[in-house]
């Protein structure tokens, strides 16, 4: 503890730098050791264990579960099923229905009578130790009886067979955006046409892949029912939400329930939900009357944990034959999974607003059709929309250059926002703040040796070289901070966007922060003291942040969207600020000057003009011994902000990707990576640089890695990191990271998000350079992930159709099926049962 | 990720291991390191009753030279192996293939006879032990035996060895000399081969004296290329002769059709492959 009188003074100068300090985290000793609260961690006095029993099938009917055998195993407490449950298990909620007519089918944690995909819970088993129940749900005989399954995005949006049949239709909502319509353009098709008679179209149709988030803690979760209230540990991002969902699909009051989310490992947008596995926790817990546990298996989180990204997008790019762009036409197929998740068909949505990304796009139409299939739901992964709409238009202007016959910067420079046109309204109706893409653009070319590698690449194409060099682009924008509570309101989200921060001065001078914002990984513990110890002017040592419990942290709307920082922090700066003001009358009374008089720097009220004066600290213990204060003023110098942000903030960037292409066999090698992120100011270099990193790999990842693959009887084949191949530190290279700021003019930090950055960047970034090293050889597309062997038969076929990601002679490298199962020429990998054991 | 409940034992010599094995029959299953049979356990895809753990016999660990051979003990790691300098002198393309195994964590705990009996056509210590035609000792309860690598590979998942038997040790014939090179293709750095040669060749002046290539997941076992060996003996080391042999690398395979690539694709890969083997083996 550090008193008060004895803080040196050199203590406050130290503090003034807190901002833009590469402090290390101080929350990583106890997240890397794991000594710590994760969920799992969690031991409750008669804790009771969750397995459950999940359907094999993507489509069927459940005509019957004989749990006797599992009811009579060592151990097993009971064996609840849908029907069981009745009510008492409530419902998940779409929080986000895209349009006023969308076609949502009810979600029960266990249905009662069919499973909409592979990997629905069908069964619970409940018992004393997690392998007694474990061993118990292999005694659950569940019989079915399959239905015809919609699988494929494209076919399930013709209606060949229905996911949910008493809603008749896959069709969940088409949401549509028009600029003539909405006043903020011309009309796209005219411009179209035009442009078809005297200027250039192209039109490409891509694949965003289904994509796992793939967090590294399993999600757990804990319910206590004894006591006054119910209490929930989760893995989850979002307590906050889930304590308001429970409240309202189960019909306990929101007084009596507690959601604590304790250190939670990582989320990528996977733990931003409502999960089937807590509400029947809470429902089994409450039934039984006693504490609960359930964790899942790496295999089950792969398999029923959100998907991400999942989409066609058909887009129609029109421009001047001298590279003016005209109009933008974007069709997308969005595929839901079975259910419309939380945010659910509002992902797609958010990359309306981006698809213009950084242009100035003259009209503009975007319509993108929610479908339903057989297959695991999807809701956010990093990103949200962003990439997905990043990716498009990149794509699109390196397909239009090349059209054009011209050079890609030369294309994007000619379209894009010139920085001395900020603020400005784009054609998707958002207004950007500020931003300097000419600056960003510069930078990294320069510390990219942009000019020296496309003379490497001609050499490489001059001497017929069998590795090319390719060179990809992507200047990129995102909308982040989510989200300004009216906006959301408009597009019809079930909440606000706003955040919430208190301000505790203690009487020893510490100071308790408390945001509503829910890190998972992220830092906030650091950051966030940070901000405090320079607004308040106190030792960075002296500041704790609570966060993650519905008691501590009463208000809040939680972590994604790269909206901790813009909007929790400008909540903390305002609460921290409101700190101030609330200690300058006590200050002004003890020190017996005018409040006029006292100036506030580095965490001390000065009386102007004399070396007299009180700092924050000793203002906070006497405020609370309270014996002298002003007449008429309550005991507290503590504050509360609730910020609901006046606008998104506009990270961009220029990101520049070199790879080797081995045309002989398709491999990819990345060669450089120069990132330069205009993130506004930055708060803790350190952090930033991490979630740049990290990012960068995570997009990377989609365009040439990971894929969760389907077999055509909706079975998940990419179901373990053996077959879903995420990327290591051994796969990546060392990144050139920059960082340029023009202040975000929105909050008072002048902040702009930076946890999606990359993720969002990187993908096209990868891509373009791929097509770019083939493009002679007369590749225009490669599907992602750009698989050696999707390499290679591109430069076989030169731009022949790629198969979809649904594929009948998959096998995962773990499989019970036998080798008959596989194609009659495939002696797959796929049998280790058969193993001679050693 | 529970497994099913299993007993386990830890004998600490040979005839203790053949005698719980002897006693379980076909409930058992030998750990021989644990890094495939665990997550099949975990996966619950195999519950075995009983679980004979060959970690604790210390006779079966270690590299030794004998006469004209190096001899591997089968519980000895692919670490160990990876720090022989026996290994590497005489057995190049073993040692090139080891450090490719997955990671360091794995490699300090999987054992090269673990891998062998797993018989994973995937897996990386097959094809360099079929080119570097070892030997191998298989152990019953009443007596040795000793099978070629050719013979010892029968199908997915199966070898040589019987109920009953164990792998006890791998003798090499020294290649001393001998230019070496593992071309292994993943997508992943941590992945199992998608496809991968073991190339050896001894080479005298400029011309390839003698070759011995294996493929890795060409088929339901590790493949030897007999074809290509018999086309380079006696060829110059040169690309272009070198290309011309190794266009048949993959006649005749089999290879599977997987996430990870067509068989077209796997044969095609092969013959890219083989020729960059031969040719860095051959120190081009």
């Amino acid at each position: 503890m550090t008193a008060v009188d004895e803080r040196p003074e050199t203590a406050q100068d130290d503090a003034k730098g807190e901002i833009g300090t590469a402090r290390k985290r101080k929350e990583d000793q106890r997240l890397i050791t794991g000594r710590t609260r994760w969920t799992d961690n969690i031991q409750l006095p008669g804790m009771l264990h969750l397995a459950m029993v999940r359907s094999p099938f993507a489509h069927a009917k459940i005509t019957s579960i004989d749990t006797e055998a599992a009811k009579a195993a060592p151990g097993v407490h009971a064996v609840l099923t849908g029907k069981d449950l009745g009510e008492s298990q409530g419902v998940l909620i779409n929080a986000w229905p895209i349009t006023p007519d969308q076609k949502t089918p009810t979600h029960l944690p266990m249905p009662v009578d069919r499973v909409a995909f592979a990997g629905e819970i069908v069964a619970v088993v409940v018992a004393r130790s997690a392998a007694a129940a474990r061993d118990a749900a292999e005694l659950v005989d569940v019989d079915y009886e399959e239905l015809p399954a919609a699988l494929d995005l494209k076919e399930a949006a013709q209606d060949k067979a229905i996911a949910h049949p008493d809603l008749g239709t896959n069709k969940s909502a088409l949401w549509v955006f028009d600029s003539k319509e909405a006043g903020t353009g011309g009309d796209v098709e005219e411009a179209i046409s035009k442009a078809r008679t005297d200027g250039v179209v192209v039109e490409r149709e891509f694949r965003q892949q289904r994509l796992i988030p793939a967090f590294m803690e399993p999600r757990s979760v804990v319910v206590d029912p004894t006591g006054e209230q119910n209490v929930m540990w989760s893995a989850t991002q979002v307590p906050h939400i889930v304590r308001f969902a429970l409240a309202a699909t189960t019909g306990v009051p929101e007084s009596k329930i507690r959601v604590i989310a304790p250190d939670v490992g990582g989320g990528f947008g996977g733990k931003l939900q409502v999960t089937p596995e807590e509400w029947l926790a809470w429902a089994i817990a409450r039934r039984l009357g006693k504490p609960v546990k359930y964790t899942e298996t790496r295999s089950e989180s792969l398999l029923s944990a959100h998907h991400g990204r999942d989409q066609w997008q058909k887009l129609t790019l029109a421009a001047t034959k001298d590279g003016e762009l005209t109009a933008f036409k974007v069709e997308l197929l969005a595929d839901l999974g079975a259910y419309v998740a939380v945010v659910g068909g509002g992902v797609p949505v958010l990359g309306a607003f981006m698809f213009n990304a950084i242009y100035k796009i003259p009209a503009y139409h975007f319509a993108c059709q929610t479908v339903l299939t057989n297959k695991t739901w999807t809701d956010a992964y990093r990103g949200a929309g962003r990439p997905e709409a990043t990716f498009g238009i990149e794509r699109m202007m390196d397909e239009l250059a090349a059209e054009l016959g011209m050079e890609p910067f030369e294309l994007r420079e000619k379209n894009w926002i010139k920085h001395e046109e900020f603020p400005f309204t784009t054609v998707a109706g958002l207004e950007y703040d500020s931003g300097n893409y000419e600056a960003a653009t510069a930078e990294a070319k320069e510390s990219f040796g942009y000019d020296e590698l496309r003379r490497e690449q001609q050499e490489r194409r001059d001497r017929k070289d069998p590795v090319q060099l390719g060179i990809g682009i992507s200047t990129f924008t995102e909308m982040c901070g989510l989200a300004p509570s009216r906006v959301l309101g408009s597009l019809d989200y079930g909440a606000g966007g706003w955040e919430s921060a208190s301000v505790r001065m203690l009487a020893t001078g510490k100071v308790e922060v408390v945001t509503g914002a829910s890190a998972h990984g992220q830092g906030h513990e650091t950051a966030f003291s940070q901000i405090v110890a320079d607004r308040l002017g106190v030792p960075f040592e002296d500041v704790e942040v609570l966060h993650g419990d519905t008691q501590v942290a009463v208000k809040g709307l939680d972590t994604y969207g790269s909206r901790s920082l813009v909007v929790g922090g400008e909540a903390l700066v305002r609460a921290a600020d409101k700190v101030i003001e609330k200690a300058k009358p006590v200050a002004a009374h003890l020190l017996e000057v005018s409040a006029d008089d006292l100036e506030f720097s580095g965490g001390r009220f000065g009386v102007k003009g004399t070396d007299q004066g009180l700092t924050i600290q000793e203002i906070a213990l006497a405020t609370f011994a309270a014996h002298n204060l002003p007449d008429g003023m309550e005991p507290s110098i503590d504050a509360d902000s609730t910020y609901d942000p006046v606008n998104f903030s506009y990270p961009h960037g220029t990101h520049l990707c070199a790879v080797e292409v081995d045309t002989e066999t398709g491999q990819i090698r990345m060669r450089k990576y120069t990132a330069v992120d205009d993130i506004g100011n930055v708060i803790n270099p350190l952090i930033v640089e991490g979630q740049v990193h990290g990012g960068l790999v995570q997009g990377i990842a989609q365009a040439l890695w990971e894929d969760a693959v389907y077999d055509d009887q909706g079975t998940l084949v990419s179901g373990s990191f053996v077959d879903y191949t995420l990327p290591t530190a051994a796969d990546t290279i060392s990144f050139d990271v920059h960082h340029r700021s023009t202040p975000s003019t929105t909050n008072t930090l002048g902040t702009k998000g930076v946890g999606e950055a990359g993720t969002i960047a990187s993908t096209p970034a990868v891509v373009n350079a791929i097509v770019d090293a083939l493009r002679p050889m007369g590749v225009t597309d490669i599907q992602m992930p750009a698989t050696p062997e999707r390499v290679w038969r591109a430069i076989q076929t030169a731009g022949a159709n790629q198969s979809d990601a649904t594929t009948s002679d998959a096998q995962p490298h773990f499989d019970e099926g036998a080798p008959n199962q596989a194609p009659a020429d495939a002696s797959s990998t796929g049998t280790p049962t058969e193993g001679a054991g050693q | 990720m529970i497994p099913a409940q299993f007993d386990y034992v830890a004998p600490t010599s040979v005839a203790d291991a053949l005698a719980a094995l002897a006693e379980a029959g076909d409930d058992a299953k030998v750990l021989a390191g644990g890094q495939s049979l665990l997550p099949i356990l975990r996966m619950r895809l195999n519950a075995p009753e009983k679980i004979i753990d060959l970690g604790r016999i210390e006779e079966l660990r270690g590299i030794r030279e004998d006469g004209d051979s190096i001899v591997i003990g089968a519980m000895t790691t692919y670490a160990d192996v990876l720090a022989s300098d026996l290994v590497r002198e005489n057995a190049g393309v073993l040692h090139d293939a080891v450090t490719e195994v997955a990671d360091p964590q794995i490699r300090h705990r999987g054992t090269i006879g673990g891998a062998l009996v797993h018989a994973d056509p995937a897996g990386d210590v097959g094809a360099p032990i079929l080119a570097l035609d070892a030997v191998l000792t298989v152990t019953g309860p009443s007596s040795e035996r000793t099978v070629p690598a050719a013979e010892f590979f029968k199908d997915l998942f199966e070898t040589a060895v019987g109920d009953g038997e164990l792998l006890t040790s791998i003798r090499i014939p020294k290649h001393a000399g001998w230019g070496s090179r593992y071309e292994k293709f993943v997508r992943v750095a941590h992945q199992w081969s998608i496809v991968a040669v073991a190339a050896t060749v001894r080479v005298e002046g400029d011309t390839i004296a003698e070759a011995a290539i294996a493929l890795t997941n060409m088929g339901s076992t590790p493949l030897r290329a007999t074809a290509v060996e018999e086309s380079l003996v006696g060829k110059p080391a040169t690309d272009d002769a070198v290309r011309e042999a190794c266009a048949a690398a993959a006649d005749g395979t089999n290879p599977p059709s997987d996430l990870n690539g067509d068989s077209d694709y796997r044969k095609h890969l092969a013959t890219v492959l083989t020729r960059r083997a031969v040719l860095a083996a051959a120190g081009k």
